[in-house]
């Protein structure tokens, strides 16, 4: 690794730690994990005024160096040098939340003791002030025995200070460090921090806390979750609703660039290949990125916000009924835009049987990447109607779908704390964060980077399968009369598939998209759409269609309920079945989690399609 | 009075915690919250449409939810805090 010196932001939860981390390294960050825990490494550089460069990384919040989950285990381990891979830092920057001293600095007292080089960066100070506090750095100082910088993260003010300040430490000239606090206990400490922060806080006026005030309303027990559901319910409309017009114009561009291909490209294998499997096919998938933006957007906004928490305190009594912890909410509402993430989220957990039983349902949850599997169905079979004022019939089947997914979930976790996750629910402690107006730029750069991992796995996993895909469904050529989608070899496997699907009411086109969209959820889309082009052919109207329209010719509305009913349960995604291995370590639970969700998914798409008949659908 | 049992809204201090109907860890992060005998909390919200749902309380300067099985270990006493400066 490298020889730079090394230091170590360290503080509480929210203190503002992975803020300021991207505040002094901006776009110099790398990710990585520790080796052998799941714990990320989060790493940067920055340089000081002197132009050094120094290595800088954003330890895991904890509450005290007594740890209750393996990321707070991580942060402990490097600030006392055991950690393997990370050697022990230079210097640590403490960070502590201005508004809420008492509590930070008792752990910053005991990172102090540790006798390393520390400074404490005293952030937030304009929450603080909104609080009515008016706090004096010098004092605070002179009571730790420590530097202590104002710094506004999200701002940007102080940093400059900050970084002089580590310049002498990691020279030596400052950095007597007092260690009085060693023998102290626990409730010693407290004490000792409340005394500090009484002797820092210069000024304190009353002042209207908006938090409370915004609270009274969202964690009411009635209004808090009404208003819970029509947040939910204006983020699935409005999925579809925005979307429309920048769709629009994505598939615009697409069929442009069909009919630059065609002209350009004599006609042969190249430009078949060119056309059906790339252009066709990825483009395809490409036109939900509006979608996918948008609802990552809402779940930004929600996270950055501070309303995230709300969200699981509202939730925690229902979440208690199945044997789940209200802060697996978090972790499944992530999940709506994408199970990896989420699954990740769920190291949180402290309960080691809470969070297994939380991962193991991680991917029911409506992840973003069947918006292009539920956008095309529904599009094509499910008519664009308003049923009451601003609620489309679309966006409500959208929002059903989730719902299905959610009581899927539920239903399936009660089963499992029964069952294989038996034994007692973890609890439900958790800090409410003080609310925020996020920071714009904050919300741009995360869906730019939310595109960027999506067009990036349209133009790797999706566009490989892909082309797999086209091979396999282009050869052999079928004879005159006979359609190349079934006599293929892709055709020929999907046959095979066909039996075991053909109860549940899924047609060939539909078995066929099954193998290849275990890559992906979305290939589905890009598999269907590429085959269809290869069976138009040269047919220049069935060209001309889109692919909502060819399947409106192709298959029955029955067939397409219970294709949608079948993506709510089915477990397609290698991603997702990657990171549950590395989270529990193993291919036991993995393994489970593809049996039971492909079992559901059979019954669910086999009732829907039942029904569906059954009632004149079919 | 139990932690359960305070009013919304009600200035109160920590009386009494009984650490042994709370597990280590839980204990531990209740502690961490700055939970212990003399601390101010004031109970903000019950949750839970249905049935009876977790209890948001101030704790010091902070916002902390718990279940009602911790809040019922919690025995709490109206009015100011009595730990000043000790
Ligand atoms: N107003 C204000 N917000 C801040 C400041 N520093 C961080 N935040 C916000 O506080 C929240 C938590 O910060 P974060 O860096 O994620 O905390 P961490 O858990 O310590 O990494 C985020 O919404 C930040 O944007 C600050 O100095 N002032
Ligand atoms: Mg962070």
């Amino acid at each position: 690794m490298t020889g730079l010196p090394l230091i170590a932001l360290v503080g509480n939860p929210n203190a503002g730690k992975s803020a300021l981390f991207n505040a002094l390294t901006g776009a110099r960050q790398k990710l990585g994990n520790y080796p052998g825990v799941t714990v990320e490494r989060k790493a940067g550089r920055f340089s000081l005024s002197d132009g050094r460069p120094i290595e800088l990384v954003d330890l895991p919040g904890t509450y005290s160096l007594n740890p209750t989950s393996p990321d707070e285990q991580v942060t402990r381990d490097v600030i006392l040098g055991k950690q393997q891979g990370e050697r022990l830092p230079d210097a640590l920057v403490v960070v502590v939340d201005a508004s809420n001293l008492d509590n930070h600095l008792r752990f910053a007292l005991e990172l102090i003791a540790l006798g390393l080089p520390t400074v404490v960066a005293l952030n937030m100070v304009d929450l603080a002030t909104r609080d009515g506090l008016e706090l004096d750095a010098a004092i605070l100082s002179r009571e730790l025995g420590v530097p202590v910088i104002s710094t506004v993260a999200v701002r940007k003010r102080g940093l400059d200070h900050l970084r002089t300040e580590l310049e002498s430490m990691l020279d030596g000239s400052a950095g007597k460090v007092r260690a009085s606090t060693d023998q102290l206990d626990f409730d010693g400490l407290r004490k000792e921090a409340r005394r500090i922060a009484r002797a820092a806080i210069v000024r304190e006026t009353p002042s209207r806390r908006m938090t409370a005030a915004v609270d009274r309303v969202l964690l009411h027990p009635v209004a808090g979750f009404v208003i819970l559901l029509a947040l939910l319910f204006v983020m699935f409309q409005a999925v579809f609703s925005w979307a429309a017009a920048p769709a629009d114009m994505m598939e615009g561009w697409v069929t442009a660039l069909g009919e630059t291909v065609t002209a350009i490209l004599p006609p042969g294998i190249l430009h078949d290949f060119l056309l059906q499997g790339v252009v066709g096919g990825v483009g395809a998938v490409v036109v939900f990125l509006p979608q996918i933006l948008i609802l990552f957007f809402f779940i930004l906004m929600l996270e950055a916000t501070g309303y995230m928490a709300r969200a699981a305190f509202l939730m925690d009594a229902l979440m208690a009924r199945v044997g789940l912890s209200g802060r697996a909410f978090i972790p499944l509402l992530s999940s709506f835009a994408c199970a990896v993430p989420g699954i990740m989220a769920t190291r949180t957990i402290a309960d080691s049987k809470d969070r297994l039983t939380t991962i193991l349902i991680a991917p029911l949850m409506t992840c973003s990447a069947r918006l292009p599997v539920y956008g095309l169905i529904i599009a094509a079979f499910i008519p664009a109607r308003s049923v009451g004022p601003g609620i489309g019939l679309q966006g409500l089947v959208l929002f059903l779908l989730y719902v299905a997914g959610i009581v899927g979930a539920m239903v399936a976790a009660w089963a499992l704390r029964l069952t294989v996750t038996k034994g007692q629910s973890g609890g439900f402690l958790m800090e409410m964060p003080k609310y925020q107006w996020p920071r714009p730029q904050d919300i741009v750069i995360g869906l730019w980077q939310r595109a960027i991992i999506f067009l990036k796995r349209a133009g790797t996993i999706i566009l490989m399968t892909n082309i797999i895909l086209w091979v396999l469904a282009s050869f052999p050529q079928a004879p005159a009369g006979m359609r190349q989608s079934e006599y293929s070899i892709a055709g020929r496997i999907a046959g095979g598939i066909h039996v075991l699907v053909e109860p549940i009411g899924f047609n060939r086109d539909i078995s066929l998209a099954l193998l290849p969209s275990m890559a992906a959820r979305e290939v589905a889309v890009s598999a269907i759409a590429t085959v269809y082009a290869i069976d138009a052919g040269d047919d220049e109207d069935a060209m001309n269609r889109t692919l909502g329209e060819r399947l409106q010719g192709r298959w029955s509305l029955a067939t397409a309920l219970a294709f949608l009913a079948w993506f709510v349960f089915a477990p397609q995604c290698i991603s997702t079945i990657a990171v549950t291995r590395r989270e529990t370590n193993g291919w036991k639970w993995p393994m489970f989690m593809i049996g039971y969700l492909f079992a559901l998914a059979y019954a669910a798409a086999g009732l829907t399609y039942w029904t569906a008949v059954a009632l004149g659908l079919g | 009075m139990r932690l359960t049992d305070l009013p919304l809204r009600q200035p109160a201090y920590v009386d009494l915690i009984d650490w042994n109907a709370l597990s280590a860890s839980d204990g531990q992060r209740l502690r961490e919250f700055g939970l212990c005998e003399g601390a101010s909390v004031e109970a903000l919200h019950h949750g839970g449409l249905l049935g009876r749902g977790p209890i948001a309380c101030k704790v010091g300067r902070m916002t902390v939810a718990m279940r009602r099985n911790h809040a019922a270990a919690i025995t709490v006493r109206t009015g100011p805090t009595e730990e000043e400066d000790a």
